[in-house]
């Protein structure tokens, strides 16, 4: 924990630049993705392979007009875009990329915060995160905008439930192998890998898995979650009313919100830094770090295809039919999860 | 001196918070003000070296409770109030919350101060497992007492808002 300061900052430079530099890897992966998908060709004229149209894509939003319409209270409305992609970012300093990386006679766990309440932190960077796009939404004094931005509020508060309760299953059969569970997402990697492939928490707790991310869907408003953005029905949802760089702040804070869900995710479930059948050691030295790294980041970027794949396969759900998802049928099944999980536990076979 | 430095500064903004709360006219941002409080009273939690409780503060009071208060004011669309200084019913009020606070906090302003300072090695890290020992183990029965206030006053609010049903035949 007793890092000097100029490590821990350049870490957390590290872990910024890292996920704003995978924005527009991954805006250029949707399009391409999409492109596949319907049998287009996609974006392919700037750079190699159209490598360099997200530039383009931000130069052209960086010249656009910004636009405020009339009625509209400047405070909150620059705010809200600030709000998600920031809650969004925080989330980063406690993403563990990597094991503990031994140079000298120093021990540096790859993860900016190696603190406590790790995952409880994103939970709650989560739950600020919504402030961002209702208060997007009324600010914009619109009624599409204020409906988009209901809908986000009352859609992330009825997911959250469901994340919350599905994350008490995992951090249960953590616990279950040594005397105290923990919220600390490295330590959560760290016990998945003692046992190897089927300590994977996939494998342990794979109700919770499928509901964590059907949760992550709705928290990160991606289809067939997007309803406070549902073009059909409400032009932008909580952006109609937003151009320029004050919606591309909102397109990023998405962009990285998916970028960090996908992270705990890997964390979460899949191992985290971990080959599967290979014994690592502990503590790695430089070469061994950037091979964890690489291994991280394969499993995210498979994991961002997962969601990029979702998008452009299933429709929109529709407002109610979310809700009923929500509460008749993810909210119960969690609970259940819990109870069973909880009984494995205490009788000792999980 | 940083401890200090951090007090000061999240206690005087958790204090503006609820400050611009009682004086601001538009409803949403009340609300917001009050959001900052409660992020403020967090960061007094962190400085506390209890990032547990912070974490909490946020995801209950900021997270959950207060984004639902703003769903609430956005649904109902609820208008700036008009200005209105005193009346007779906001002097009474006022008084009345003023009286209870006083009283409330009466002991803590007129106690003697404590002869000897807790031991630091006695006092118990305010950590996950920490916690869960108080909570689930040594006040296991009155936590779940509470649990069941909160559970029947949920089935109360539930069964005053449910609209009377119809009768047959009608």
């Amino acid at each position: 924990m007793n890092e000097p300061l100029w490590l821990t900052a350049l870490k957390a430079l590290g872990a910024l630049g890292i996920t704003l530099s995978m924005v527009p890897i991954m805006v250029l992966a949707e399009r391409r993705v999409s492109a596949w998908i319907q049998y287009r060709i996609g974006p392919n004229r700037v750079g190699f392979a159209g490598s360099m149209q997200p530039l383009a894509d931000l130069v052209k939003m960086l010249f656009k007009e910004e636009v405020r319409p009339r009625g509209v209270g400047s405070f909150l409305f620059t705010a809200a875009p600030a709000i998600t992609a920031i809650s969004a970012m925080v989330m980063t300093a406690v993403i563990p990329f990597g094991g503990t990386l031994v140079l000298g006679e120093h021990r540096i766990p790859l993860v900016v915060a190696n603190v406590d309440i790790g995952i409880l932190l994103v939970l709650a960077a989560g739950s600020i995160g919504v402030y961002g796009l209702t208060l997007g939404g009324w600010a914009s004094n619109s009624k599409y905008s204020l409906l988009g931005g209901l809908r986000s509020s009352a859609q992330m508060i009825s997911y959250e439930l469901t994340l919350g309760l599905s994350l008490l299953g995992v951090l249960l059969v953590t616990a279950s192998s040594h005397d105290f569970g923990t919220f600390n997402l490295h330590e959560i990697v760290v016990r998945q890998a003692e046992v190897g492939l089927t300590g994977w928490l996939i494998f342990k707790a794979p109700v919770a898995f499928v509901l964590f991310t059907i949760s992550a869907f709705a928290e990160t408003n991606r289809l067939p979650f997007d309803l406070p953005e549902a073009e059909p029905e409400l032009v932008g949802g909580y952006h109609t009313e937003y151009s320029s760089l004050r919606f591309g702040l909102f397109f990023l804070g998405e962009y990285a919100a998916m970028f960090v869900a996908s992270c705990v995710i890997v964390a979460l479930f899949l191992g985290g830094w971990h080959l599967p059948f290979v014994t690592e050691r502990a503590e790695v030295g430089v070469v061994g770090a950037l091979q964890q790294l690489l291994v991280y980041f394969g499993k995210v970027g498979a994991f961002v295809f997962f969601f990029i794949h979702v998008r452009w396969t299933l429709p929109r759900f529709r407002y109610d039919q979310l809700m009923d998802l929500g509460w008749k049928l993810a909210l119960p099944l969690a609970l259940v999860n819990l109870l069973v999980t909880g009984g494995l536990v205490a009788f000792g076979i999980l | 001196m940083s401890e200090a430095l951090s007090f000061y500064f999240f206690g005087s903004i958790a204090l503006l918070g609820g400050v611009n709360l009682l004086f601001c006219k538009n409803p949403v941002h009340g609300a917001l003000f009050l959001v900052c409080s409660f992020l403020a009273i967090a960061g007094l939690f962190l400085g506390l070296n209890s990032g547990l409780l912070a974490a909490i503060q946020v995801m209950v009071y900021a997270g959950a409770i207060m984004v639902l208060f703003l769903f609430v004011i956005l649904l109902l669309n609820l208008e700036v109030e008009p200005h209105q200084w005193m009346s007779p019913a906001r002097v009474a009020s006022a008084l009345v919350a003023i009286t209870t606070i006083g009283l409330v906090l009466q002991p803590f302003l007129f106690a003697p101060k404590p002869a000897v300072e807790a031991e630091p090695s006695l006092v118990v890290p305010p950590t996950a497992p920490n916690v869960a020992e108080v909570l689930f183990r040594q006040y296991a029965l009155p936590f779940e007492v509470v649990s069941l206030l909160l559970l029947v006053s949920m089935v109360g609010a539930i069964h005053l808002a449910r609209r009377p049903q119809r009768t047959e035949g009608v």
